[in-house]
């Protein structure tokens, strides 16, 4: 039997099953292979914190690579929680906070006109932190996010107990340049991080990303990637930008530090305690911005 | 079934180097060896299965919509295809990223489909879509070889370079930075034309 192929009605139904055919087999692969990805994406979260704290990097080397990072993981990390921009824990799911939503709210408030504005968006933000210890060793893990060359970048940083020294650092990309800007995802990059300072005469400062190379005994400057200056100063924003908002939990647990250092006060937990680190926190701001 | 058909793809009418299709890719995934091998693979799936598809209903496709028929057959197999590294092959698929889901426009499908599919049975337009993807795959690890051996000093991303030799660690050797941009890799595909020209006399032109 020859088919008049050309017959309208015919071309129609044509195309209408067989996009209907198609539409069911992707349907169902993607229904299928959804919580495959998923444990995937959380896997690999699970292996940047880790790498922050310099753990689980010889994860690839592994037989049982995703066993051995979940086993890391739920042995140092022992804990996560969601702050409220005055640094109080509140209700929340570290794990799955969306950066991406937090980095628009803490974008217009950089934006933000009068500090009103900033305070209202500033409101809505929900900070995730991730605690790892590791034998005594108590670790703070802060993530950022922002805008790349071509896509998102983002990163952990993981600060020791004096909030002050970092740690360990990771960073990754979307789709950088490879070899220019990618190189943020390398550990030749975000190793320049370890020990360096977040302040600066008392105050909060953030890394800087310096062009041409950082002074080897500059405690706040790290060395850009040579070709990959417009990703070198996205990242260097996203870190001050993060980190600022961080600055209320920082100065509360700074204060806590100190009055257990000399002269074993209560923690500062009351109001007075809040409006002291509110100054301390728009004053960064300020220096920010400059 | 002609031998012609699996062999040819390889040398004689190789799609990047004689044809001249699948260029763009070939510039975007060579930067190391596993990506360009992922890229090849994923490549070799869907224009073999799509040219296999399109053959088995090429009697029934309306003439009209020829091309968007095809297009969505190529379209299903690219995101299967994506939806399968995402979940198995996590790593590689975050390499490759965007690209593998412009494996749709890759002109080699097209243009195999086009060529052969539409006026050939099921069976041999899938070995002609397999020996192309292959015949791709081949260009690829080529320049994919030359590109991260020289650019990175690595293969697979195991070290082969030694350290020593680095200019940073007192030797002579620095990685050329300029093998790793996309240019490069062009003035290498020209290079791997040129050497199958002047071995294979037939395909110069006058």
């Amino acid at each position: 039997m020859k088919l008049n192929t050309n017959n309208n009605i015919y071309t129609i139904l044509y195309t209408t099953i067989l996009v209907v055919i198609v539409a069911g087999v992707l349907a169902y692969a993607s229904t299928a292979l959804k919580p495959k990805q998923q444990e995937n994406i959380a896997l690999e979260k699970m292996q940047s914190l880790l790498r922050t704290a310099r753990l689980g990097e010889d994860a690839s080397a592994q037989d049982n690579k995703s066993e051995y990072i979940k086993a890391l993981y739920s042995k140092h990390m022992t804990n996560d929680f969601v702050l409220n921009y005055e640094g109080k824990v509140i209700e929340g799911e570290a794990f799955e906070t969306d950066l991406q939503a937090q980095y628009n709210i803490i974008k217009q408030i950089v934006a933000a006109k009068t500090p009103e504005a900033a305070q209202t968006l500033r409101e809505q933000l929900r900070l995730p932190v991730f605690v790892c210890t590791i034998d005594d060793k108590v670790l703070n893990i802060f993530p950022c996010y922002g805008p790349g060359l071509w896509g998102p970048i983002w990163g952990y940083i993981a600060v020791e107990d004096d909030f002050e020294t970092i740690y360990g650092a990771v960073f990754d990309h979307k789709g950088e340049t490879p070899g220019l800007g990618a190189e943020i995802a390398h550990d030749t990059f975000y190793n320049q991080f370890v020990g360096k300072k977040l302040s600066k005469d008392g105050a909060f400062k953030s890394i800087s990303i310096v062009k041409g190379g950082a002074q080897a005994d500059n405690p706040n400057g790290v060395d850009a990637i040579s070709g990959g200056t417009i990703t070198s100063q996205s990242l260097e924003n996203a870190i001050a930008i993060w980190l600022n908002e961080y600055q209320a939990y920082f100065n509360i647990k700074r204060a806590a530090i100190g009055s257990d250092e000399c002269c074993d006060e209560e923690p500062c937990t009351g109001d007075d305690c809040d409006s002291h680190d509110e100054t301390r926190n728009q004053e960064g701001h300020e220096d920010h911005t400059k | 079934m002609d031998k012609k058909i699996f062999k040819n793809p390889f040398f004689k009418a190789n799609p990047i180097t004689v044809l001249v299709l699948g260029i763009c890719s070939a510039l975007a995934v060579t930067v190391q060896l596993k990506g360009a091998i992922v890229m090849a693979l994923s490549v070799t799936v869907v224009t073999g299965f799509s040219s296999m598809l399109v053959s088995s209903i090429r009697n029934s496709i309306p003439n009209r919509v020829r091309i968007i028929v095809q297009l969505v057959i190529v379209a299903m197999l690219v995101i299967l295809v994506d939806e399968f590294l995402k979940a198995f092959a996590y790593d590689v698929s975050k390499q490759l990223s965007v690209y593998i889901g412009l494996i749709i426009t890759n002109c080699i499908i097209m243009g195999r489909i086009e060529a052969f599919a539409l006026g050939n049975k099921p069976f041999p337009s899938l070995v002609d879509g397999l020996a192309n993807g292959m015949g791709y795959g081949l260009v690829l690890v080529i320049i994919a070889f030359i590109r991260e051996l020289f650019g990175s000093g690595t293969l697979f991303g195991v070290q082969i370079i030694p350290q020593n030799w680095y200019m940073a660690n007192g030797g002579f050797y620095e990685n050329n930075g300029l093998i790793i941009l996309p240019p490069m890799a062009l003035i290498i595909v020209g290079a791997i034309i040129w050497v199958q020209r002047s071995v294979q006399k037939e395909l110069q032109e006058e």
